[in-house]
């Protein structure tokens, strides 16, 4: 081989080493393009599935949320239960405003009762109130004031509405409803006022009238107001009330008006005398 | 001093004596009692009243006719009545609201009832 075919040889080695060395060189290139491409995308999948820092605050936060949230359950709960309590004390203090008022009532009526029935000491003017007391207050439409005649043992009537006085029997102390009454001093009260029917001799109710044991008189009772159904606990009191009161204030008044008819009649006889 | 002046017209001193004792609990109320009708327009002829209280069953003067001649008189027919009676039966309660009573109460007496009555035509609270 000549020196000249040995150039040639050379120079055909060296082109090819180039062009194999410049397609190495692409390759790399474009390998490194590609590794570029796919650790940027490695990074974005990354980026996609990995929580950050953001993600794990809001967790954190919807721990601390949860918490807050069932402590202010609890303290909501608790507060419920305070207005359960308070509102049961409301209820409480209501009932018991009602029987303040109630008792108050009850307390008005029997002040004002004993008031009137001590407020005079005319004989009449004492049974007129015993009248209103029973009407006004207790709600009775048909009843009569008995007294006991000392002389003749009778109970005779003093005072009567809605019952005339003129047809009323003669009532024997000890007998019937309203003479076991003047004789036991006990209250009598018929069983069921709704299936009461009038009997002048058997009354829904009977009072004696009492000064400590003694029973001066009877109140009867016959028939009650139209809207009056029942009797309620200020009634019994005004009964209680009644029995004691009631009886005093006719005795006295009675003893006044005698001791003023004596009064005059003594200073009748002392005018006629000095003359 | 008084903000509202209260004309009770009753003939029995017992029920008077209960409705002044039951509107005395009522701060601010003036009351003037009169024993029937006549007694009772007397006092509303010389005095303005804010409320009038009064029965029925009444010598001289019953009740009702108290409230019709008080819903005719140009001076006080806008006075709120009450009227308080032994009276239960609904026509009567219809007689008496329609010759002008603003309210109807029966008895036997239930200061409760008369107080909250007052309070609600006075317009006062509680």
């Amino acid at each position: 081989m000549t020196d000249n075919e040995n150039d040639k040889g050379k120079a055909n080695r060296g082109d090819e080493f180039l062009q194999i060395f410049k397609k190495g060189a692409e390759f790399t290139q474009e390998l490194l393009k590609e590794n570029e491409r796919l650790r940027f995308e490695i990074l974005k999948i990354q980026e996609d599935t990995k929580p950050d820092e953001t993600t794990g605050g809001s967790m954190d936060e919807v721990a601390q949320l949860r918490a807050r949230v069932e402590s202010l359950e609890k303290e909501k709960e608790e507060v419920l239960d305070r207005i359960r309590l308070v509102e049961e004390e409301n209820q409480d203090f209501a009932n018991r405003y009602i029987d303040v008022e109630s008792e108050n009532n009850m307390l008005a009526n029997l002040y004002i009762a004993s008031y009137q029935l001590h407020s005079t000491l005319d004989h009449q003017e004492v049974l007129q109130i015993i009248s209103e007391i029973v009407i006004n207050l207790i709600g009775a439409e048909e009843f009569a004031v008995l007294l006991v005649d000392e002389k003749s043992h009778d109970l005779q009537t003093v005072a009567t509405e809605g019952v005339d006085q003129a047809t009323f029997p003669v009532v024997q102390v000890g007998e019937g409803v309203i003479g076991q009454a003047a004789q036991s001093g006990e209250n009598y009260y018929v069983d069921n006022l709704a299936e009461y029917t009038k009997d002048l001799e058997s009354p829904m109710v009977c009072i004696p009238l009492k000064i400590k044991d003694h029973v001066i008189g009877v109140l009867v009772l016959y028939h009650l107001l139209e809207q009056k159904e029942q009797f309620a606990d200020v009634d019994f009191e005004l009964f209680t009330l009644l029995a004691g009161h009631a009886a005093t204030a006719i005795f006295s008044s009675k003893l006044y008006s005698e001791s003023e008819r004596k009064l005059s009649t003594i200073q009748g006889f002392i005018n006629l005398m000095t003359k | 001093m008084a903000n509202y002046k209260v004309l009770i017209v009753e003939d029995s001193p017992t029920m008077r004596q209960l409705i002044v004792f039951a509107l005395k609990r009522v701060r601010g109320l003036e009351i003037v009692e009169a024993n029937d009708g006549v007694d009772g327009l007397k006092k509303l002829s010389s005095d303005r009243f804010d409320l009038i209280l009064t029965d029925i069953n009444m010598p001289i003067m019953d009740g009702l006719k108290l409230v019709s001649l008080v819903r005719n008189d140009p001076n006080c027919k806008e006075v709120p009545i009450v009227v308080i009676t032994t009276e239960g039966a609904n026509e009567d309660r219809e007689r008496a609201l329609a010759l002008g009573a603003d309210e109807y109460i029966t008895k036997p007496i239930q200061t409760g009832k008369i107080l909250e009555a007052a309070k609600r035509l006075l317009k006062l609270e509680g």
